[in-house]
């Protein structure tokens, strides 16, 4: 049943992350990635993880695609108004070749991982264990992250509106 | 099979809910109208004479939008077009799921939970699923490939993500006193009392919470004074403008659905969910014998009320119309007084009898869930009070109240709330 489940979303996720970058349509690319988004969720829910899998939909699927679907509408570009970019075939050989290359070196390595039995806690996953995590052990990398969005939230501010 | 059968019944249960509420919304949305605007409100339509104060007019309503031409115009993208009324409905029906009707029923040694699913994430589970629902009316505005439905679906899709974040944020206050996010935990902290006289509710409890909650829960129900997303005096009707026949009653039903949700939701967070004032579940549970002849009893006199104010009402207007309407006060009448009289029967026949364990607990469901629905209905009514009150904000307004003043309300109430609980205890 789970191993079904897995496969049920994993090919959901991966399908959508394809269709993202092969569709012509950019609305259609935006909700391919949704579906991508969603069947990453449902991946973290099968490994206990609801307290992530809630985020991954909130914030992935709920508010920040909906902010990029709210861009492509705003623009409501024509298929005209797209230039193509040319694009040479040895170029994209290399880069595909590239690409392979780096899959094959990501699953050596993850073979290489020593495969450890892990006792789960029995919180594991839970609102109150990530939020005790978040503010006890990783603080400081908490803190830093926080930091960092804000830089990011007042600089956008200073880009698009230069005069203040 | 026993564990399937309940939970189907269960799932039955909670989905039937809103959606027998709507058509009693609809109906109560036009009659709500004409009360407030002096009017008589909708009352032609008939079933052979009998029209039942327009709640015919529902019927009339069904089959006109059944049988309509489902239009798909030249322009549209076909699969979007069709696909977001389905969205949009789906993903709000699915937000019931973790909303608790009544306390956990224990019956033959086996718990009940009230609720369809008992997940750890509890209240966040809704605001992820109903961040989803803005798909369905972004979909169907850039679907319809109309200027007016496009304007829709872009006003709805910021206002969503705008009002999401207070509506969040609103009750980290409540998560901070009652200590957990699952909603049946928040809704026992509830049980208890304040000071020793008032129940505590989210109300009581955080107040300003309460206040940015109820003003976001109607932005996200994109319900009047927040309606912009199908503004008729400006953009026509909005993201459904192109959608007829029972594509637009998905769209219609969803509003109503919208309502109950959000209404269920208040009354969980602020109002005590299923719990009956000063009457914790024990304390129910331990009165099964008294609540059950109160129960029967209240009922009977209420039926009976009822039944004398449509005797005297078919009375007053006799003679006025010349056809069925003026039986039908005589007709509901009789109805009343013979469920009335049954009701008091029992209610007699109760007197030297005494409950077994689970009768009483199941007694105590049914006030629970009778005072649910009370709750819930109040507040649906309290949205149409609203609609027919207040006029429609300017997008700028809406925005600048969004971000402005919603936003920085809630982390001063989240800050208060945690210096509050610091010095308290």
């Amino acid at each position: 049943m789970e191993t079904v489940l897995f496969y049920i979303f994993a090919v959901l996720t991966v399908a959508g992350g394809v269709a993202m970058v092969s569709l012509r349509n950019p609305l259609s690319g935006a909700f391919a990635l949704v579906m991508s988004m969603v069947g990453l969720a449902a991946l973290y829910a099968m490994l206990h993880a609801e307290f992530v899998f809630i985020l991954q939909v909130l914030v992935y699927a709920g508010a920040i695609m909906v902010l990029v679907i709210f861009t492509i509408m705003l623009l409501n570009l024509n298929r005209e108004e797209l230039h193509e970019v040319p694009v040479s075939r040895i170029r994209l050989l290399v880069m595909g070749a590239v690409c392979a290359g780096l899959a094959w070196a990501a699953v050596r390595v993850l073979d290489q991982v020593p495969q450890a039995k892990v006792e789960m806690v029995a919180d594991f996953g839970s609102i109150e264990a990530v939020g005790r995590l978040m503010l006890t052990d990783f603080l400081y990398p908490f803190e830093v992250i926080s930091l960092v969005l804000l830089v990011a939230i007042a600089g956008v501010v200073l880009l698009a509106k230069r005069r203040i | 099979m026993t564990d399937a059968i309940i939970i189907a019944l269960k799932a039955a249960f909670i989905w039937l809910f809103p959606l027998m509420l709507v058509p009693l919304l609809i109906w109560l949305e036009r009659k709500g109208a004409a009360f407030i605007q002096d009017r008589t409100g909708p009352n032609r339509a008939a079933i052979a004479g009998v029209r039942l104060a327009g709640v015919v007019h529902i019927l009339a309503d069904v089959v006109k939008l059944l049988t309509k031409e489902m239009m798909i115009p030249a322009q549209v993208n076909r699969l979007y077009f069709v696909a977001a009324p389905l969205i949009g409905f789906t993903v709000i029906m699915a937000a019931f799921a973790v909303i608790p009707w009544a306390d956990t029923l224990v019956v033959g040694g086996r718990e009940i939970a009230m609720q369809v699913a008992t997940l750890n994430a509890g209240i966040l589970y809704i605001l992820a699923i109903t961040s989803l629902n803005v798909y369905g009316i972004v979909l169907a505005g850039w679907a319809s490939n109309n200027k007016f439905a496009l304007m829709g679906g872009l006003r709805s899709s910021a206002q969503m993500i705008s009002y999401e974040i207070p509506l969040g944020l609103s009750i980290v206050g409540l998560f901070m006193v009652f200590q957990s996010v699952q909603l049946n935990e928040i809704v026992r902290g509830q049980g208890e009392l304040l000071f020793g006289f008032l129940p505590k509710w989210g109300i009581f409890v955080q107040p300003l919470g309460f206040l940015l909650f109820l003003v976001a829960a109607f932005a996200e129900s994109n319900r009047n004074p927040f309606d912009l997303p199908e503004g008729e005096s400006e953009i026509v009707a909005g993201y459904h403008v192109e959608y007829s026949g029972i594509r637009f009653a998905l769209f219609y039903m969803g509003e109503y659905v919208a309502i109950v949700l959000s209404s269920v939701m208040i009354v969980t967070l602020f109002f005590g969910g299923w719990q009956v004032p000063w009457m914790p579940t024990d304390k129910l549970v331990a009165h099964g014998d008294l609540l059950l002849k109160v129960m029967l009893g209240a009922g009977g006199a209420g039926a009976l009320v009822f039944a004398a104010f449509m005797f005297t009402f078919s009375r007053r207007i006799r003679g006025a119309f010349g056809d069925l309407r003026e039986r039908e006060g005589t007709v509901l009448g009789i109805a009343s007084l013979a469920a009335g009289a049954a009701m008091l029967f029992f209610f007699a026949r109760s007197f030297g009898l005494t409950l077994p364990e689970w009768g009483a607990r199941t007694v105590a469901t049914v006030a629970q869930v009778t005072m649910f629905a009370v709750k819930t209905l109040f507040f649906c009514w309290f949205f149409i009070w609203v609609r027919w009150s207040l006029p429609r904000f300017r997008y700028d307004q809406l925005m600048r109240l969004g971000w402005k003043r919603m936003i920085p309300l809630s982390f001063v109430n989240i800050l208060g709330t945690g210096l509050l609980l610091l010095l308290v205890g």
